[in-house]
């Protein structure tokens, strides 16, 4: 029994020096930890950050949306909201009466999609706040006007910083672009 | 005027102001070392952004923790025992400082030389388990009051292999002067007097840890279970003053060790005062060392350590040294 | 000064309804729902006398978030995000339950390279899981290391599935008929590295851990749960295996395609919290041999079936999904009109069972003991 308990014992204690080895070890290997302002990280690739939107082919100014609202009905957080204005409006618009705004909210409603000219976007803006980077929206999407930014170090004082316009975000971009 | 106050008093006085700069010191440096080396136990740099860039690696960190803790609200629980409460943190701070004077740190480098000065040192860590206890009681609160309960419990029971062991020390060398405990060992390893008690050695250590609440026997504030055990409800300089209270009986700790076991100020070539401190960090970096290796005991296991395994062994260390002494 | 902590129980309404043994001299203890080891937001009262519990009460309800309503009143695509919130430590395999449960009721034929996609993903998500929780139980013992080289490697892991399903935590990777994304050649060579690194890592955490002297008389022969008493409150997976009973949904009703690969049910039947611990330390041995397996045999093909529905709108009816997840039995019983979202789910959540075994099997150990219990039995609130 004391032997028993005896050699229990003196197992037990080898085991802790063990155990401090490893930590030892441990402390002499190498660190890795990013340092974050200096470093980032750099597995970004595949990233779900929030949505952005994509340039069409031939002007970076312009998305791809059709406006659509495919996104809007999907998204299970109701944080997608587009206006746009329809295009035949807007010809009329310019010939006759260029001073009545007469944008059109299409929130809801269902757009022929047979049309020639496509509706231009006004206003695309996702509420980050209420997002939770499902992706349902970009695979929704029939054109392939969204995409998911790598957008990570992200932070502000108050709400409205992420509400985020991404009509202008996607101007800036291209504006950066050219520069 | 100035002739009526003896000497001693001025000494003693000077050598106070001396030791609560070197507690203050001690407790800046051991916070830093013990950030880093979890840091670097656990793979990453610890503290490393504080302050302009002009300090590197976070070396302004227990400066930016302590102006944090002077800067928060003192706040008192509804229901707690104010002077208590209060009082605890002070009890707690004030014995850890005076052992300070006992110590040897170098061969001329001593405030006061006294023949009690191990039982001096042993009697002020005492004290301790007295103000955590108060700390406890009169926070009121529930798992202050249970903290309080496992180191009054931990504290008497740890007291006594410890006091075992240092007899044993003590009927080897025939004094309680620390400094002639100390010059009584060479200066090479092998004259110290680990080599003749090795056992003590390691029974003194683990005491050493558990009267100073250091893991695996941190239970009185073991955060999993107890929040955070006697101190749950001191903020700011209450907090602050247990927290240096811990480090400078870890210190004590450590130089007591040193002392006892590793021949004290004694070594070659460096001066003494340099040996000391290099002996005392060894030891304190061993004791960060295994906070951060191991988890945590349970407290009926703590108590059942002492009374079953390490009271035992001490006596039997007596016992086969005074047999020695005697033959 | 109220020295009379007893009738501090004047709290709340489960502080008042908490019926105290007829004992004399003990105290009423409130653990939780901000205490260190509940981890979140579990709130349990205690009855203590000295260290001792004598009767313990969990609290549930303070994380409640209506999953199951928010199903009936999102489209079957909406709720595809919401699944891997309920237990965020092994999201996919919740998202695995739903899609698998709707499939089966539309009778949908998932292509096999999407199963063994999902096969793959699954159990790297639960090897994350398991790590998190072998990190979080040893700091309820005590213990602030192991934690970090746990996260050493379900960084890693996580690395991995967020190039190929877009998040680290809560994943919504699966779609009804196959998965979001393919998986490319960089996932697999990255999966297979991870994979022979973390062999060694074990033979590491047995080291630091597992053979632990401290540890070990912390967590053996400490809340024995016998097969009878898991059997009675339904408690499933590690707690269950723990006990000594190897059931195990991938082998007991095997879904998807885990009949092809070759793994073992790891099963102690110590019924202590040491033989929890060492279930899950195994089955993340098994995951990693199921998963090198699965890159073996890898098929070609699609990742989702080509006329994968966007918007499911499954035939009135209702079907039951189980599968197992990182804590134990998931279960999906969704019950459909035909419209485009569920007339009803229920969701079975592992950790309410095994949670509802604690206020047994607490009586009359020490507080230390009951938060090593309480962590060895891995809940995640839902
Ligand atoms: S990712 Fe999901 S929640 Fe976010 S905007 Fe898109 S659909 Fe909405
Ligand atoms: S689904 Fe695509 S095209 Fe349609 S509105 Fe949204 S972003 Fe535009």
């Amino acid at each position: 029994m004391i032997v028993k308990s005896l050699r229990e014992t003196m197992l037990g204690m080898w085991s802790l020096l063990v155990g401090m080895k490893v930590t030892a070890v441990n402390f002499k290997s190498t660190q890795i930890t990013v340092h974050y302002p200096r470093e980032v990280v750099h597995s970004l690739e595949g990233y779900r950050g929030h949505i952005e939107l994509v340039p069409s082919d031939e002007d970076p100014y312009k998305p791809k949306c059709i406006a659509c609202n495919n996104c809007v009905r999907i998204c299970p957080s109701a944080c997608i909201s587009l206006t746009a204005i329809k295009p035949k409006k807007k010809a009329a618009e310019k010939t006759e009466a260029p001073d009545s705004a007469d944008e059109v909210k299409t929130k809801g409603k269902k757009e022929a999609p047979a049309k020639k000219a496509k509706p231009e976007l006004e206003s695309f803006v996702c509420d980050y706040n209420y997002c939770c980077l499902c992706g349902l929206c970009v695979q929704s999407c029939p054109t392939g006007a969204l995409r998911y930014s790598s957008n990570v170090y992200l932070a502000g004082f108050t709400r409205q910083e992420f509400v985020l316009d991404l009509l202008s975000r996607l101007q800036n971009q291209a504006q950066k672009k050219e520069q | 005027m100035i002739e009526a106050i003896p000497t001693q008093f001025i000494i003693i006085f000077v050598g106070l102001l001396a030791v609560m700069a070197f507690v203050g010191l001690n407790a800046i440096v051991l916070v830093y070392l013990e950030r880093k080396v979890a840091g670097f136990i656990h793979r990453r740099p610890g503290p490393y952004e504080v302050g302009p860039p002009c300090f590197p690696h976070g070396i302004l960190q227990p400066f930016a923790d302590g102006l944090k803790l002077v800067g928060k609200q003192l706040f008192t629980p509804r229901g707690a025992d104010s002077i208590l409460f209060w009082l605890a943190p002070m009890i707690s701070i004030a014995p850890a400082i005076v052992c300070f004077i006992v110590i040897p740190f170098g061969p001329h480098l001593q405030i006061v030389n006294t023949n009690v000065g191990l039982v001096l040192i042993l009697a002020f860590t005492g004290i301790n388990v007295l103000a955590l206890c108060l700390a406890g009681w009169a926070s009121q609160n529930k798992y202050g009051l249970i903290g309080a309960a496992r180191d009054i419990s931990q504290g008497v029971a740890y007291e006594i292999p410890l006091l075992l062991v240092v007899l044993s020390v003590v009927f080897m060398t025939g004094t309680f002067n620390l400094f002639d405990i100390a010059d009584g060992q060479g200066a090479w390893p092998w004259q110290w007097y680990i080599f003749y008690q090795p056992l003590a050695f390691i029974i003194f250590f683990i005491c050493a840890l558990a009267e100073t609440n250091r893991n695996p026997f941190d239970l009185p504030e073991a955060e999993s279970e107890l929040t955070a055990g006697f101190h749950t409800e001191y903020s700011g300089m209450g907090f602050a003053c247990f927290f240096l209270a811990e480090y400078a009986y870890m210190v004590v700790a450590s130089c007591i060790i040193a002392i006892l076991f590793l021949g004290g100020f004694q070594g070659p070539v460096l001066p003494g005062g340099w040996w000391f401190l290099a002996k005392v960090y060894v030891l304190l970096l061993i004791m960060i060392w295994i906070r951060w290796t191991f988890p945590r005991v349970r407290f009926d296991q703590l108590l059942n350590i002492c009374w079953k395994w390490l009271i035992p062994l001490a006596v039997l260390n007596l016992l086969i040294t005074l047999a020695v002494i005697a033959i | 000064m109220n020295l009379d902590l007893r009738l501090d129980t004047s709290g709340d309404f489960y502080a008042r309804k908490f019926q105290p043994t007829k004992r004399e001299d003990t105290l009423i203890l409130n653990m939780g729902p901000q205490h260190p080891s509940t981890h979140g937001v579990l709130r349990i009262i205690l009855e203590i006398d000295g260290e001792y519990i004598l009767r313990a009460e969990p609290v549930l309800g303070y994380i409640h978030r209506m999953h199951e309503k928010m199903a009936e009143v999102m489209s079957y695509p909406q709720y595809l995000p919401n699944p891997a919130r309920t237990d965020y430590l092994h999201g996919l395999a919740w998202n695995w339950a739903h899609v698998a449960a709707v499939e089966r009721l539309m009778g949908l034929e998932v292509p096999e390279r999407a199963e063994y996609i999902r096969v793959i993903t699954c159990e790297l998500n639960r090897i994350t899981s398991h790590l998190l929780w072998w990190g979080a139980y040893l700091l309820d013992l005590g213990a602030f290391t192991p934690i970090m080289y746990a996260f050493d490697d379900r960084e890693r892991i996580q690395d991995i599935l967020q190039r190929i399903t877009g998040s680290r935590l809560t994943y919504c990777y699966y779609r009804f008929g196959g998965v979001s994304n393919d998986i490319d050649d960089r996932f697999i060579e990255e999966t297979r590295k991870q994979c022979s690194r973390m062999k060694p890592r074990f033979k590491m955490f047995k080291d630091l851990v597992t053979d632990n002297f401290i540890l070990r008389k912390r967590v053996e022969e400490i809340g024995e749960i016998p097969a009878d008493t898991c059997r009675k409150y339904g408690a499933t997976g590690p707690v269950l295996r723990g006990s000594g009973v190897p059931y195990d949904v991938r082998r007991a009703e095997p879904y998807s395609v885990y009949d092809r690969f070759d793994f073992n049910i790891p099963s102690y039947d110590t019924c202590d919290a040491m033989g929890r611990y060492l279930v899950r330390m195994d089955e993340m041995q098994e995951s990693i041999k199921i998963i090198e397996q699965a890159l073996d045999t890898l098929p070609e093909g699609d990742y989702i079936m080509p006329k994968a529905p966007k918007k499911p709108k499954p035939p009135a009816g209702d079907v039951y999904f189980a599968l197992e997840g990182a804590r134990g039995k998931i279960g999906f019983h969704l019950v459909s009109d035909g419209d485009k979202s569920p007339y009803r789910l229920k969701l079975r959540a592992p950790g309410f069972s095994n949670l509802s075994l604690f206020s047994e099997v607490s009586e009359g150990v020490l507080i230390a003991d009951a938060v090593s219990i309480l962590g060895s039995l891995d809940l995640v609130i839902p």
